[in-house]
């Protein structure tokens, strides 16, 4: 699948464990709300990016956040969710995870 | 600028003709927008024509030949995957308005569907503007949280162990779906492939067709 975008490394690696930060804050957030407090597992990292919470304001983006594909099983993100294998992936930017504990 | 520029004028007053039935609210925010762009002359009415003829051109065909070339080239379809936007450079498809370019490959085991759950990213130099059930409320709740449901409302049942994999598309990474190879189509050419291959398999909500279309 797909080219690994840019080079520049993050904090996390494929197969790290991360939870998403359930934070409620105004802006221009990319972090569905569904998907916040949930732990899945690092599937790609995508690279650097330029912050889109920041370039919807007319900022410059800086500094670049890593985005990771970060994958979920289903049933750990829907309670009544019938397809064990199935995953839901989200792109998500570094400063929205945590290292699971 | 009221929010009635037409009053008292006629469509030769300014240029352009207006639709006749009642507009809403964002249609008319759109049309007193373009009328002050053009009045400063920030923009010309060559502009946005070309601009209107460049969106049209964009359409589904543009991926349809991307899959069909990939099932009949081994070599090309690895390229695809590895680099998608270099890929559709070799296809003369423009594909550099697209910030990143990943494409997903479905196979028996595995099935691969698309949504933007925020709005309606979609990678529009590919497959064109997105329909508007993508961007309706019930399909982006609807294909994160019971995807095989929305399946199969396109006719696409899938069997237990086959793994669906949904890409919320949030951030700054588009995504076409690479449809299975319909079985039975080996000796066809590529451009009879194409006409397999539906805008709405590469959201990855259906398979490719089973059968070509009637011409």
């Amino acid at each position: 699948m797909g080219r690994a975008v840019n080079s520049e490394a993050g904090r996390f690696k494929p197969g790290d464990r991360v939870t998403v930060r359930r934070e409620d804050r105004a802006g221009h957030i990319r972090t569905p709300w569904y998907i916040r407090g949930k732990t899945g597992r690092i599937e790609r990292v995508y690279g650097a990016f330029l912050n889109p919470e920041s370039l919807a304001y007319g900022r410059d983006g800086l500094p670049k956040r890593t985005l990771y594909l970060v994958a979920f099983s289903q049933g750990d993100v829907w309670e009544r969710y019938l397809g064990s294998e199935d995953k839901l992936l989200v792109d998500i930017y570094e400063h929205w995870l945590d290292p699971a504990t | 600028m009221s929010d009635s520029h037409d009053n008292g004028q006629t469509s030769q007053d300014h240029g352009h003709e207006h639709p006749k039935h009642e507009l809403s609210f964002y249609a008319k925010r759109i049309y007193a927008i373009r009328d002050l762009l053009l009045e400063k002359g920030i923009i010309t009415e060559k502009d946005i024509q070309c601009q209107i003829e460049y969106q049209e051109a964009r359409s589904p065909a543009n991926g349809a030949k991307l899959v069909a070339r990939a099932w009949v080239d081994a070599a090309f379809k690895r390229r695809l995957l590895a680099d998608p936007k270099a890929a559709c450079a070799e296809m003369e498809i423009d594909a550099t308005s697209i910030n990143e370019f990943v494409v997903l490959e479905n196979t028996e085991k595995v099935r691969h569907m698309v949504v933007c759950t925020l709005c309606s990213c979609y990678p529009r130099p590919i497959l064109g503007r997105p329909p508007d059930w993508y961007k309706s409320f019930n399909y982006r709740q609807r294909a994160v949280n019971d995807p095989r449901a929305v399946m199969r409302e396109f006719g696409l049942t899938l069997p237990d162990d086959v793994e669906v994999r949904v890409h919320d598309s949030t951030a700054d990474i588009r995504y076409l779906v690479l449809p299975v190879r319909p079985k039975g189509t080996e000796g066809l050419s590529e451009t009879v492939l194409a006409t397999f291959v539906t805008r709405d398999s590469m959201i990855g909500v259906m398979d490719a067709l089973p059968s070509a279309p009637p011409v």
